[in-house]
């Protein structure tokens, strides 16, 4: 029997899947918090993960989810609480593993854009801007974004580069003097995507069931490159879901449709 | 503010030990229209809100005010006219309520009211502030727009060659704090997330301090490595508790999310959105006769499940 589920509850289990136990991990709000503390609550228990507030490897209680990462409830019984310039800066200094962000706009080098559609000049949307997201996508050893594909966010170019992925691509991240890998992996409703090596080009690596490259390429403004090996990623499982709904039962993230 | 001009005010500002209770009426009036303002906190996370409310209401105009992150305060500070220019790293209802149609207005009308910075580099800023340097340099915002717009400049460290960027450093007129306890004299102690204001409470020229409970200076000295902000850097005590209500004070109140809920929801829904925001300034800003009278506006059932479900210390 295959369970059901929306695309906000697939998404987050295959970013949940895509965090190992031990790692050091930085999030943002909404669904990368939630797949945080999915993969804390199953294959990775020793997960430790810090949000800007100022929160060192919490023990976020279940069915009392934060509506944000930054209060007391996201802070729960933290091992530290430094100030939030002291948090941000073990990125600087190499301690995260993992940056998990979500974003607005998001282009075929992973440049990530929260600022503005339009200029900053002459704004069509401002947008919140950057939180600590340009700080975790310059500096942690590898970056993991979550998104909603579709063509109005996956774009050939972002209008305003507020987290840097890989810049120009090639060697222009390295040569601009950034600390961190950069985007290491995009997951999506539809799929997987990782950056080419040596162009540093978004790449279908993955599809979810169901879902055929045509489709990911029609919701994609640039022209995606497809991976040789194209995988097919396993569905969710009961278990996965019931834990992943149990934390959020008022679906304040995971509400169906797009997220 | 230039760099030796904010030096020179300290240096011969009073900062010795005297009793510096007072109201908060009075304490407000540290702040002159047009200050640089440092508010502490972090999104809704010990929000010195007693004073915003007091800065509302004493009119207070065409102020530049400095935030980690801004959540619906500064929908107030920007529609009562108290705020010319937001400096944060995000400004934003949170993710129940999406991007604040407010902050868009003003910002989408006039892009010079809203600088964004990332969350370390403005956290830089302040400590560059707090350590009485003009500038500190930084591997963020490197390769980005906002090292392209923002007032950074590249810089190449003379012993490694690596490549850096220069930010420079904030010294506010008023910084405006809330901690869980101090003493008459300023010395403050933070539980929790300490934010950046320590930060801030050393980089401002004069700070405002509200606390949720004063206690004795004995008190203060039985756990001297709590106090976040010595004496020294403050100019004005005033005993506020629940002072950062419909905000959270870590282990005493969480957020009033039924009253933000409530504000977000009738922000979004509102055909005059403008319209909307006056009438919440005029109910819960200018209407009330005091601080307490604000306060009864969420009502006892809405401060005791706050305090219910936020307090943390054990007895």
């Amino acid at each position: 029997m295959t369970a059901t589920y929306n695309p906000a509850e697939l998404t987050v289990i295959v970013g949940s899947r895509s965090l190992k136990d031990g790692q050091i991990l930085f999030a943002g709000t909404g669904l990368p918090l939630l797949s945080a503390i999915h993969a804390q609550n199953s294959h990775a228990p020793s997960l430790a993960i810090m949000f800007e507030v100022g929160g060192v490897s919490p023990q976020v209680q279940i069915g009392s989810l934060p509506r944000s990462a930054n209060e007391a409830r996201s802070v729960r019984r933290s091992v530290a609480m430094p100030a939030t310039i002291d948090v941000l800066l073990y990125l600087q200094r190499g301690f995260v593993d993992v940056g998990f962000l979500g974003g607005a706009q998001i282009d075929k080098y992973g440049n990530l854009n929260s600022s503005v559609i339009g200029t900053l000049e002459k704004p069509v949307i401002r947008l919140p801007g950057s939180g600590g997201a340009n700080d975790i996508a310059s500096s942690a050893n590898s970056i993991f974004i979550i998104s909603y594909h579709e063509k109005k966010r996956f774009v050939d170019k972002v209008d305003y580069v507020t987290s840097p992925g890989f810049l120009d691509g090639g060697r222009s991240r390295e040569k601009s003097g950034l600390l961190g890998g950069g985007v290491e992996k995009v997951i999506t409703n539809l799929g997987i995507l990782e950056f080419d090596k040596e162009t540093r080009e978004m790449t279908l690596v993955a599809v979810h069931p169901g879902v055929t490259v045509e489709e990911v390429q029609a919701k994609t403004g640039f022209k995606l490159r497809v991976a040789d090996d194209l995988a097919v990623t396993t569905p969710p499982s009961e278990d996965e879901l019931k834990l992943l709904r149990a934390l959020d039962p008022e679906k304040r993230f995971l509400k169906p449709g797009e997220f | 503010m230039n760099y030796r001009e904010s030096r020179s005010r300290l240096v011969e500002k009073n900062k010795g030990v005297r009793d510096k209770r007072t109201t908060l009426a009075e304490a407000v009036k540290l702040i002159h229209d047009g200050d640089h303002v440092a508010i502490g906190g972090l999104q809704y996370t010990r929000t010195p809100m007693g004073v915003i409310w007091e800065i509302i209401r004493q009119r207070k105009k065409d102020l530049t005010f400095y935030k980690t992150l801004l959540s619906f305060e500064g929908d107030w500070l920007y529609v009562s006219g108290a705020m010319r220019k937001a400096v944060t790293s995000w400004f934003s209802g949170g993710v129940s309520w999406g991007v604040s149609k407010i902050m868009r207005s003003y910002a989408e009308a006039d892009p010079s009211s809203f600088e964004e910075w990332s969350l370390l580099g403005l956290s830089l800023r302040f400590r560059a502030g707090a350590m009485g340097l003009p500038c500190i340099p930084a591997k963020s915002m490197i390769g980005s727009d906002l090292e392209k717009t923002l007032d950074l400049k590249p810089f190449k460290c003379p012993y490694s060659g690596e490549d850096l960027v220069l930010v420079p450093a904030v010294n506010p007129d008023v910084a405006i704090i809330h901690t869980q306890v101090a003493d008459k004299f300023g010395n403050a102690q933070i539980f929790g997330p300490p934010c950046m204001d320590a930060d801030i409470a050393k980089a401002a020229n004069h700070v405002i301090l509200t606390t949720e409970q004063l206690v004795d200076n004995e008190d203060i000295r039985d756990n001297p490595n709590l106090t976040a902000i010595p004496f020294f850097c403050v100019d004005a005590v005033v005993e506020l508790p629940y002072g950062c209500y419909p905000h959270e004070c870590y282990g005493l109140y969480e957020p009033a999310y039924a009253s933000l809920g409530e504000y977000g929801q009738g922000l979004l829904k509102a055909e005059d959105r403008m319209a909307f925001v006056r009438g919440y300034l005029d109910k819960y800003f200018y209407s009330p006769n005091d601080f307490e009278d604000y306060l009864s506006l969420f009502g006892v059932k809405s401060l005791l499940e706050t305090t219910r479900k936020g307090r943390i210390w054990k007895p």
